[in-house]
């Protein structure tokens, strides 16, 4: 019969699809899907790679901050200086995903109480009789897109700087890291050809 | 070969087929749906062309394109946006499902949990059952190893390279204007090295901008962007092919060529980027960035800063504004909502009046040529009816304002600038009329000491 790990995975109908006590090639592989899509209903991260993968993986954009998360390898053998590129990113990551997430909603939300308030100031409906969303032409949108982006302009500019600087730090451990894996290759091949 | 295993060839074919389809718009349809049906020939059809196909059906029904004629894919939508694209993707997997049984896929297993996918989401309209949706969100995460069979691909995409082969044009025609006689080693290695200066100022330009890139329709399929190639290997790459570049330029060809090469760079990736979030000033920096390339080929012909290098500049300079500011007329919600500062979106007055400004130039700039030598009396006469056309073009676009103007004139800059160089190229003004000139002033001597040598 099923395992208990496995049946508490398993969430949902996807158990009942399978029909109790039967566990099915197409079930094992639905229960790895779950395992790695484990913390979903939760609200963590929503995949996790499998164990035997030593990369990072990059998913779809996000709905939010349209940025791709990254999940990142930690190795076994993680040295001090990989794992504070490892850091960075994670927090450049997370900063960006902050301040993206936070930028699109408030545009979007003003964007709409914008059209709103013109509608309104026109006498028109928000929605028309084929229930679809009445829209502003180009020109009065115009007003709009430069207002909001007047209005962002020195945090626009605080990011602009951050972003470069935390671009310009994780680039530059980069090659710090990989001189030294290369360096660190050299030798153990040396010491290879030597013996 | 393996790809119809994979997902990631159609889906990545799929999104460049995407990406060009909104860089060029309508107009390039029927080579889509030539490259389409080949590629369905080959069986490699997966739910991602009929995504593709969907895209189109979209974008060519809406011609009155407002606020949400192109649904945005991954981006935030309002629900009206959503149940909307779901109504229309409702409507196109009903009209694909009789064809699908035709194309035998090649990869069974994976075609048969596509056809899954497009059943169980007309069935329940969007919301697939968890599993469903579990299993093609997990195959959406990609490990981040670079395959090498997949290396140029994305460098070409990295390094911008149909821009950089037109920028190479534009240097080329420098080349072929100058008064000498034509050097075949020089100007290959002229463009060879403006090629490789180009592809590195494109490859920072793409590492300074990816969470803006993220955030841009236009942009959002970038290689840095989607994560094919970490940003290390983009400045090394940047590097490999700036610094033999302008090494080229400045040995190969002369010193002074090389200088302009190195000091586009700069210009395009310490100037202009940054700017691009700062001022709208950045507009005209950036038409000097264009600007440079055809000097730079003057300049490796005849090896010094002519009148007319100024000129060739000064006619790529005034191209780039309509150029810009049409196709940037129809991204201004990306561009406000990125925070990047363009007329636009700021100034939306003057970014017509601009492009309508540097229209009528070219056609003063036109004159210009033959009186400083450059070509015969012919050119300006020839390229007054295209000239002519782009100013109307930029009128319109000046008094409309609208979409559909906006368009007209960014497509017309597309083929307006490779036939004037054509024109002004079929006019040069020949070497051959120069000597005679000459020798009309001080050669006679020379013919008198012929005649009456023995």
């Amino acid at each position: 019969g099923k395992s208990p790990a496995l049946g508490g995975r398993l969430r949902g109908s996807a158990v009942g699809k399978e029909g109790k006590g039967r566990v099915g090639r197409s079930e094992q592989r639905r229960a790895c899907a779950a395992e790695r899509l484990g913390g979903a209903r939760g609200g963590g991260p929503a995949f996790r790679p499998p164990a035997h993968s030593r990369h990072d993986w990059i998913g779809p954009p996000d709905r939010l901050s349209n940025l791709r998360p990254v999940i990142f390898h930690v190795p076994q053998d993680e040295s001090a200086l990989e794992r504070r590129l490892r850091e960075a990113r994670q927090d450049t990551q997370a900063w960006n995903q902050q301040f993206w997430a936070q930028q699109n909603a408030s545009f979007q939300q003003e964007k709409e109480e914008f059209i709103y308030s013109r509608l309104k100031a026109k006498g028109l409906a928000v929605r028309d009789e084929t229930g679809q969303k009445a829209t502003l032409n180009a020109e009065e949108m115009a007003d709009f897109y430069k207002d909001f982006l007047s209005k962002n302009f020195r945090k626009h500019m605080r990011y602009n700087r951050d972003w470069y600087k935390r671009n310009f730090t994780i680039t530059f451990l980069m090659g710090q890291v990989a001189l030294v894996r290369a360096l660190r290759w050299l030798r153990w091949k040396k010491k290879n050809v030597g013996n | 070969m393996s790809a119809a295993r994979r997902c990631s060839p159609p889906r990545a074919l799929a999104g460049l087929f995407i990406w060009h389809l909104k860089k060029t718009g309508i107009r390039q349809v029927p080579c889509h749906f030539v490259h389409l049906c080949r590629v369905a020939n080959d069986r490699l059809i997966t739910f991602q062309y009929f995504n593709f196909l969907k895209r189109m059906y979209v974008t060519q029904y809406n011609k009155d394109l407002s606020q949400r004629a192109k649904p945005k894919s991954d981006s935030v939508a309002s629900l009206f946006r959503e149940s909307q694209q779901l109504d229309q993707e409702k409507k196109v997997i009903h009209k694909i499902i009789p064809i699908s049984p035709v194309h035998q896929p090649l990869s069974k297993t994976s075609n048969r949990n596509e056809l899954r996918e497009m059943k169980l989401a007309a069935e329940i309209g969007g919301s697939a059952t968890p599993l469903r949706a579990e299993s093609k969100e997990e195959r959406q995460w990609k490990e981040m190893k670079l395959r090498l069979d997949d290396l140029p691909g994305i460098l070409a995409r990295l390094s911008k390279i149909k821009l950089t082969a037109l920028v190479v044009c534009t240097a080329s025609a420098g080349f072929a204007m100058a008064p000498v006689p034509f050097d075949l080693t020089c100007f290959l290695l002229a463009s060879l090295g403006t090629g490789l200066a180009s592809c590195a100022a494109n490859s920072i330009n793409q590492f300074f901008e990816v969470p803006f890139d993220s955030n841009m329709n236009r942009t959002k399929n970038r290689p840095l962007v989607r994560g094919q190639i970490s940003p290390l290997l983009a400045v090394c790459f940047a590097a490999s092919c700036g610094v033999p570049g302008i090494a080229l330029l400045a040995l190969g060809v002369n010193p002074l060529t090389g200088a302009l090469g190195a000091f586009n760079i700069f210009l395009y990736t310490c100037c202009y980027t940054p700017m691009k979030r700062m001022s709208i000033a950045n507009t005209w920096v950036g038409a000097v960035v264009g600007a440079i390339p055809p000097v730079m080929g003057w300049t490796a012909a005849t090896g010094s800063l002519d009148a007319g290098a100024l000129l060739l500049g000064g006619i790529l300079y005034s191209w780039q504004f309509p150029h810009f500011n049409a196709l940037s007329w129809g991204l201004r919600e990306d561009y406000s909502r990125g925070g990047y500062c363009m007329m636009s979106v700021t100034h939306p007055g003057l970014c017509r009046r601009v492009a309508l400004r540097h229209c009528v130039a070219l056609i003063g700039l036109s004159t210009v040529a033959p009186v400083l030598d450059i070509t015969t009396w012919t050119f300006p006469i020839i390229s007054l009816p295209i000239n002519l056309y782009i100013s109307y073009l930029g009128f319109r676009f000046y008094r409309d304002a609208d979409r559909s103007s906006s368009r007209k004139l960014f497509f017309c800059s597309l083929w307006h600038l490779p036939m004037l160089l054509l024109v002004m190229f079929s006019c040069k003004k020949s070497l051959l009329e120069k000597e005679e000139k000459g020798d009309l002033h001080g050669g006679n001597h020379g013919r008198a000491m012929e005649i009456r040598l023995p």
